[in-house]
């Protein structure tokens, strides 16, 4: 391998990039769109959950429960003259997704020392933010409850009966709860694969389509100075995005970054020379460019967005489904990312996950340097 | 005008089903994206990984064990024996939550003394915890009426001596209903998405493609020659991918029906009627694209452009409500946010007309605006 050649490959693909306003977007305007929709847009976070109230007593006590749902930052009461119809009606063109109803006897039944009870109708069709809302809901409710109980045995002079168990839940590693804080790390994974395997795996057919193969047979080139010219460029391309989504998610949407920073930049070059290869791969296979343009967004693409638990947690989906994502390199990433990220986790728990990439990374090498060889020799 | 239109429809149809590239386009990645997704795409938490941490070892601690067992959510994957096992166990990702019993569990439970009960929740999923949190919190209020209740009928013995003791205390009990899909599967609101999804992807590639594919491969020259007119070509090469896209969308719903058996309450004609209207804007886009597009490879990547901030900004798993305002404003442009409204309103509310008729109104307009300015773009660069 002589590196003047390799050089040139180099530069030549780097033109390439350059000059084709599709590629150079694909490159970096795709990811800078990503990194901005998850830091500003795209939350999971349930907050201000449209609500409808309908009080049948109107009577101190509902009103003193209501101001409950008043203040929480989680409820955002839509409509405090609710009925059972506007409720209904409300719920089916999803202006509200909870309505509660305090019946009229409910100030009498809370005097008299007995349970009240009042009822929460849920918009159940987006399931993930309805169970949100009621777990928020019912522990509002229960502490008005106690505050009752309380109320109540002061007056009759009796100590407080506490809980016998006062439970206390903490939040490890992200205690605000902030859905940017998984989603961005997790999304970097995602990004390389874009460039990497998505770019990559048209670069290759991209010269035997448009006939320009045979030129580079013609010259002294050798295969792997090809190969080598081919994977530097793009992985300058993909370390160029890494530092815009570390910019952008540590500098601009001020997500943590507790671990280490060299094992994260190590783990990503591995991980991206893995994706680049694995491009490569189907750049040789696949002769024209709309076939390797489909076979690598069904083969990077979806597994490193849906397969890697980026978003949608892993430990939730089907046995198989869970196998199937283990022959990804994605979901080992996305742990890296997320544990080096937030939990500031090193090594000694993520040495399996990094010697996946590596052997990947390896395998994937030497088969697409195998395939590519015969192909141009 | 029929007749050439009617030649044109059918050379593109016979085309398209010939071509096995196309062909394979058409049938093999919705199956796939419905497999796939349908499979994959779930906020729900129905397995959480439990640590257990028990200072305590007494009888009323494995009590509470019991309970968190007895639950169909939690499975006790790790036991600590101190802090810093704990901490291990959350950092390697082994459990998802560690429950901590302080000493003196049991005793101060009996002698009705509070005790706190700690559970450190792996926080790096924030959905996830939040509804971890939830489940652990119902778990110990469980716990704690059962003890309160047992505790209370000990006081009423203990207290007949001194004379009866009214004990009664008012409590508030909320009575949940979830309606349209009561076991909270998250299945259920995203399947019905996922149509949305592949009617766009398969839609919008499809036209663009096959327009692209004629200047590529250089027939659009033969064409033009024809005495065919630029809008009868327009009507003959997006009408059999609107075709194919209802026919999709048809076979996409059954796959949904039968195999995720998400529920189908409303009416087969609505959703007919706003696929059509949906199909309008996206063979508008598709003409669009094949107008910017000069290689069937640029077209591909240009609607990937297109389909990617479109699907994350149609409330598909993000929703609308919590963006920031501005954002919410351009999501308004979206007409996948309108679909997806609308599918989701007639597969699982049941929803009509009278509910959804503003999201058919815009899908409609959209629609047509889109597709006359593409068509017109479309013209000019034949003419």
């Amino acid at each position: 391998m002589k590196f003047r050649r390799f050089y040139a490959i180099y530069r030549k693909e780097g033109l390439h990039i350059v000059r084709d306003w599709r590629s150079l977007a694909l490159a970096l305007a795709i990811p800078a769109m990503l990194l901005l929709l998850f830091g500003y847009a795209l939350t999971l976070d349930v907050d201000k959950i449209p609500t409808a109230i309908y009080d049948q007593g109107r009577t101190p006590q509902s009103r003193d429960l209501i101001a409950h749902f008043q203040g929480s930052r989680y409820f955002n009461i839509v409509d405090l003259n609710a009925t059972y119809s506007s409720i209904e009606k409300s719920i089916n063109r999803s202006k509200i997704i909870v309505g509660m109803v305090i019946p009229k006897d409910f100030g009498r039944t809370i005097m008299s020392s007995e349970t009240a009870k009042v009822q929460l109708i849920l918009d159940g069709s987006d399931s993930n933010t309805a169970s949100i809302a009621s777990g928020y809901a019912n522990a509002l409710i229960a502490t008005y409850s106690g505050e009752v109980r309380d109320r109540e045995l002061s007056l009759h002079g009796t100590p407080k009966v506490k809980l016998p168990v006062d439970v206390r839940i903490r939040m490890l590693y992200n205690s605000e709860l902030k859905s940017k804080n998984f989603i961005i790390p997790g999304l970097i994974s995602v990004i390389l694969m874009l460039v990497a395997a998505m770019l990559t795996s048209l670069t290759i057919a991209r010269e035997w389509e448009s006939g320009t193969m045979e030129q580079l047979l013609s010259t002294p080139v050798r295969p792997i100075e090809l190969l080598m010219g081919k994977l530097c460029a793009y992985f300058v391309l993909g370390m160029a995005d890494m530092a815009l989504a570390l910019i952008l998610g540590i500098g601009v949407f001020r997500v943590p970054l507790h671990g280490s920073a060299v094992l994260l930049a190590v783990s990503s070059m591995l991980y991206l020379f893995g994706a680049l290869c694995w491009g490569i791969l189907i750049s040789t296979i696949a002769r024209t460019q709309q076939v390797a343009f489909q076979i690598s967004l069904l083969t990077s693409f979806l597994p490193s967005f849906l397969l890697s638990g980026f978003i949608y947690s892993l430990d939730n989906m089907p046995w198989i489904i869970q196998q199937i994502s283990r022959i990804f390199p994605a979901r080992y990433f996305v742990a890296i990312l997320q544990g080096v990220f937030l939990k500031g986790i090193g090594l000694p728990l993520l040495w399996t996950n990094l010697l996946f990439l590596l052997v990947y990374a390896l395998v994937v090498f030497a088969i697409a340097n195998k395939k590519l060889r015969p192909k141009i020799a | 005008m029929w007749e050439r239109i009617y030649e044109i429809l059918k050379k593109e149809i016979r085309q398209s089903l010939r071509d096995p590239k196309l062909r394979g386009v058409m049938f093999f990645p919705p199956i796939m994206q419905m497999l796939v997704f349908g499979f994959a795409v779930s906020l729900d938490v129905n397995n959480v990984k439990l640590g257990w941490l028990d200072m305590d070892q007494t009888e009323q601690s494995r009590g509470l064990l019991r309970k968190f067992e007895g639950t169909p959510y939690f499975t006790l994957k790790g036991v600590a024996r101190d802090e810093k096992q704990a901490q291990a166990l959350l950092d390697s990702g082994a459990v998802d939550a560690v429950v901590r019993i302080p000493y003196n569990f049991g005793a101060d439970v009996s002698r009705m003394k509070q005790t706190e009960v700690q559970v450190l929740v792996d926080g790096s999923n924030s959905n996830t915890a939040a509804i971890v949190g939830n489940y652990a919190t119902g778990v110990i209020a469980g716990f704690n009426a059962e003890t309160l209740a047992s505790q209370r009928t000990a006081r009423l013995v203990d207290s007949t001596r001194n004379g009866p003791v009214r004990l009664a205390v008012p409590t508030v009990e909320a009575e949940t209903r979830v309606w349209f899909n009561p076991d909270l599967k998250s299945r259920n609101y995203f399947v019905p998405g996922i149509l949305v999804n592949i009617i766009m992807i398969v839609t919008l590639n499809m036209t663009a493609m096959s327009i692209v594919r004629e200047k590529e491969i250089g027939t659009m020259e033969q064409i033009m020659v024809t005495p065919i007119r630029p809008f009868e070509l327009m009507i003959g090469k997006t009408l059999p991918f609107a075709l194919i896209g209802f026919l999709e969308s048809i076979f996409v719903t059954a796959l949904a029906l039968l195999i995720f058996n998400v529920p189908f309450r409303g009416s087969v004609l609505l959703l007919a009627g706003a696929a059509s209207l949906f199909l309008l804007s996206m063979l508008g886009l598709g003409l669009f694209l094949s107008t910017i597009s000069h290689t069937q490879q640029q077209a591909s990547m240009t609607s990937f452009f297109f389909i990617q901030p479109a699907f994350m900004l149609s409330g598909f798993t993000f929703p609308i409500r919590n963006m920031p305002t501005p954002v919410q404003w351009i999501t308004y442009l979206n007409p996948l946010r309108y679909f997806m409204d609308i599918v989701r309103g007639v597969f699982l509310k049941g929803a009509g007309i009278d509910a959804l008729w503003s999201q058919m109104l815009l899908l409609g307009v959209f629609g047509v605006a889109i597709l006359v300015s593409s068509a017109l773009r479309f013209h000019k660069r034949l003419d």
